[in-house]
């Protein structure tokens, strides 16, 4: 299955629609008004994926949720040091030096939160598409992002090696900061949810 | 080391001394560090996937077994003899812990155990590895000592 120009508009309505009740819960976790932009959603390969969030040696935190249900696949949240900072500061007060610091309770702070925000993402296209959507107790890991990507990936990507890429804009107080999603549906998945949206695949 | 040259992902680079040869963040992928010491000739491999069984001629340095023998059969070409060459190996760690129903294992240990067998199979000695656990490595090999030095967030250098 080949993805055409249709497609992807579909792809990026879920992106957007997801992402809204992603920034809502956001915002209603930290107690702070969060605007966003329309998300980017694109379809990327490793090296463009990599190259948009600062190179394979950044070091990033990655959350990977897996989704199983009437569809399956694996969504990983990478959050960049500006991202993770604004929330740890938000939830906790702290403040974020370098991730080489990064304290127990910090790393649980994140994982719950990339937990909701994945949740509320899944949830959308859940109710959207009338299909029932689990998704499992969430892994974190702190690392070079291109170590990150290249184990979902291998694991992961039937898709041809590329990825549904979402990177969502928001407006915080003063701030911009951005948030990376990559959701992998297995391909008879990708097919399951095209179909709902009226798609002949 | 004069200069390092990079190998990306699902590629492989052989270089002569004094070049060196460097990957950057293998997660789950392995790296594969080929040295005939004599002619100070280096092939480094950086694989993603175990087996291609020959079904994927596009792509044969996405997976251990057709990119190792690619390879060693271009290090050979060279003048590099298998009996002098000696391997080193970094990566195929496990970078999250899923708890799903799915039956898909471990791809960082399933790459190093294929890069071991392919090895095995084409009479390569296997020296030095640094695999598993749940970091990303950058690894840089020197073609003139045939050190392997590996670098890891939050962890001292290693040379192996």
């Amino acid at each position: 299955m080949e993805l055409n120009e249709i497609h992807i508009d579909i792809l990026k309505e879920i992106g957007n629609i997801g992402a809204g009740n992603a920034a809502t819960s956001l915002s209603q976790m930290l107690s702070k008004r969060i605007d966003m932009n329309v998300p980017e959603v694109s379809l990327l390969d490793y090296e463009n994926v990599i190259n948009s969030i600062g190179g394979a040696e950044n070091i990033v935190v990655g959350i990977l949720v897996s989704f199983e249900g009437e569809i399956e696949g694996v969504i990983l949240f990478l959050l960049k040091k500006e991202f993770v900072h604004m929330i740890l500061n938000s939830l906790l007060g702290t403040e974020l030096h370098g991730f080489e610091d990064i304290s127990e309770m910090e790393m649980s702070a994140l994982s719950e939160i990339g937990n909701i925000m994945v949740s509320s993402y899944v949830n959308s296209i859940s109710s959207l598409t009338n299909m029932a959507i689990d998704i499992t107790v969430p892994s974190l890991n702190i690392d070079m992002s291109g170590a990150l990507l290249d184990a979902v990936t291998a694991e992961f990507s039937e898709a041809a090696d590329r990825v549904i890429f979402i990177r969502e804009k928001y407006f915080c107080q003063e701030e911009t900061i951005y948030s990376h999603m990559l959701l992998l549906p297995s391909m008879s998945s990708l097919e399951i949810l095209l179909r709902k949206f009226g798609m002949e695949i | 080391m004069s200069q390092e040259v990079n190998v990306g992902i699902s590629d492989m680079k052989i270089v002569t001394s004094p070049e060196g040869l460097i990957s950057y963040a293998l997660g789950s992928c392995v790296g594969i560090c080929i040295t005939d010491k004599v002619l100070k000739i280096a092939g480094m491999a950086h694989i993603m996937l175990p087996y291609n069984k020959n079904e994927d001629k596009a792509n044969i340095f996405k997976y251990a077994d057709t990119g190792i023998a690619e390879m060693v059969k271009k290090m050979e070409m060279m003048g590099c003899l298998r009996s002098r060459m000696v391997a080193k190996i970094a990566g195929g760690a496990k970078m999250f812990e899923i708890k799903s129903n799915s039956t898909i294992g471990n791809i960082g240990e399933r790459n190093v155990l294929a890069t071991k067998e392919t090895l095995q199979n084409l009479k390569i000695k296997l020296v030095a590895t640094d695999t598993g656990e749940n970091y990303g490595r950058t690894i840089i090999f020197d073609s003139n000592t045939g050190n392997l030095t590996i670098k890891s967030f939050a962890k001292n250098i290693k040379v192996i």
